[in-house]
């Protein structure tokens, strides 16, 4: 028992600062899903909602398809795909070069655009729930489209959608695990590495999943500390 | 570029008569493998529903952790966890008589996916037994119905029309999550096509398996909506 325990220690043969950089690289790519990720959600759902038609067609296909197709075949699709693409305008310009593309890129893009589908359904059944006259008061005051948007619809729309949201972002944390497969060393990559030089896969893919319950559970308070914070206004006076 | 160009960089003929016969065997493996754990985990996640309303305080804490550490960590850690995991105490599994199940990789996927997606099935089992008016089980107690017959006449019936929408969300995200299991070797429609991939180093293949999964998502899409407003016929 202990000498499995030193397995996981930080000093030399122990696997402990391995899985800890595992570990935050995990964490910066579920983050760094979040800047596009978000703002396209936003994008597909306002252009759903647009009048334009093939503006609606295009937010309808795109999260079809993103929410429809297996994020392991999305992140392949996009890392090989880009590959071949990059290789293929290269050739076509003369150049006869292998292209390798970043792993965490590839793996950012694609989460991103698998979180963009999944948060644009929740943008839009929170767009559901703003009544109208919140509209028609915002036009008779004169505000613009965009003003309204912003100093009107958008923070109701964010407390709103903040659950679902929260939702997302736990399932963008655990698919992350599927980078592992491109060999972007994350913490299931490391986890694997750790297995199979010590001969120990109960010990660390036990500490693997534990890894990923905390990120849930610390997220879990932080949605709650948020989610307290949007709707503050709504919290009747303390007796 | 002519069509017959367009034809070849989409739907070469060729690698179609290659690999298409493979890529029906993918999809009927994928299919199997879906339906299996989906109905196994909904018993399971039943029990475990039930399990989390029970008034036993022991039992309520062990299913909330059961809960809460499947639906908290990544399936992929977990099917690597049960089968790399577990299958190391060979040993073990030789003296109690179960080490053909622990050796199989297909055994230990169909573990994972149904204690998986149990977990997840319990929470809405639970939600939905939960949004069954009071007054119901109050009747239910006026007419001296038994606590099975009730449940099993008046509660699950009304839960389960409650259920049917999440239920459904879960059958398509299972059959995504199934493309996991191509990583422990086995042959779904997944693993057919990163086989396929290897090779022959055609890019199509992918777009192929991205299609035929669009399709399978669709197609259970439209069919629940379907049974769904079937089922609520009388409310409407």
């Amino acid at each position: 028992m202990l000498d499995q325990l030193s397995l996981l220690s930080f000093a030399s043969g122990g696997w402990g600062s391995a899985l800890l950089a595992g570990a935050l690289v995990t964490i910066a790519l579920a983050l760094s899903c979040l800047p596009i990720g978000l703002p396209l959600g936003l994008a597909v759902a306002v252009a759903a909602r647009s009048k334009n038609r093939w503006l609606r067609a295009w937010a309808t296909t795109f999260s079809t398809v993103f929410r429809g197709l297996p994020e392991l075949l999305t992140l392949l699709i996009i890392y090989y795909g880009c590959q071949i693409a990059a290789q293929k305008i290269l050739a076509m310009m003369g150049y006869d070069a292998q292209v390798t593309i970043n792993t965490f890129v590839a793996a950012m893009v694609a989460f991103s655009l698998v979180f963009a589908a999944f948060s644009s359904e929740i943008w839009l059944g929170a767009f559901k729930t703003i009544p109208k006259g919140q509209f028609e008061a915002a036009s008779a005051l004169g505000l613009s489209k965009f003003t309204t948007f912003r100093k009107v619809v958008l923070p109701q729309l964010a407390r709103i959608a903040l659950p679902g949201l929260s939702n997302n972002w736990l399932s963008l944390l655990k698919d992350t695990s599927l980078v592992s497969t491109i060999s972007l060393v994350d913490l299931m990559r490391q986890t694997n590495l750790a297995v199979s030089v010590t001969k120990e896969p109960m010990l660390f893919y036990t500490v693997a999943c534990l890894g990923y319950l905390f990120f849930s559970a610390i997220s879990g308070r932080l949605f709650a500390f948020l989610e307290r914070y949007f709707s503050r206004h709504q919290r009747s006076a303390q007796p | 570029m002519s069509l017959a160009e367009l034809q070849n960089m989409f739907l070469n003929p060729d690698l179609l008569e290659r690999y298409g016969p493979r890529f029906i065997d993918g999809l009927l493996v994928t299919g199997k493998l879906v339906a299996i754990s989906f109905t196994l985990g909904a018993l399971l996640g039943l029990l475990i529903a039930l399990g989390r309303l029970s008034s036993n305080r022991f039992l309520r804490s062990f299913t909330g952790a059961y809960v809460y550490f499947f639906r908290g960590s990544p399936l992929l850690a977990q099917l690597f966890l049960l089968y790399y995991g577990l299958g190391s105490f060979k040993g073990f599994w030789q003296d109690v008589g179960l080490w053909w199940f622990f050796r199989d990789a297909w055994f230990c996927t169909l573990l994972a996916f149904t204690l998986n997606t149990a977990a997840y099935q319990a929470e809405i089992l639970r939600g939905s037994i939960l949004s069954v008016a009071q007054g119901q089980r109050e009747a239910c107690k006026a007419l001296n119905l038994s606590r099975w017959t009730a449940f099993r006449k008046i509660i699950l019936p009304q839960s389960l029309l409650v259920a049917i929408g999440p239920l459904g969300n879960e059958l398509i995200l299972m059959i995504k999550a199934s493309a996991i299991a191509s990583l422990v070797t086995i042959y779904d429609l997944m693993g057919v096509t990163k086989m396929a991939f290897s090779r022959s180093f055609d890019f199509q293949v992918y777009l192929w398996a991205a299609v035929l999964y669009l399709l399978i998502v669709e197609v259970v899409r439209r069919s629940l909506k379907l049974i769904e407003g079937r089922l609520g016929r009388h409310l409407q």
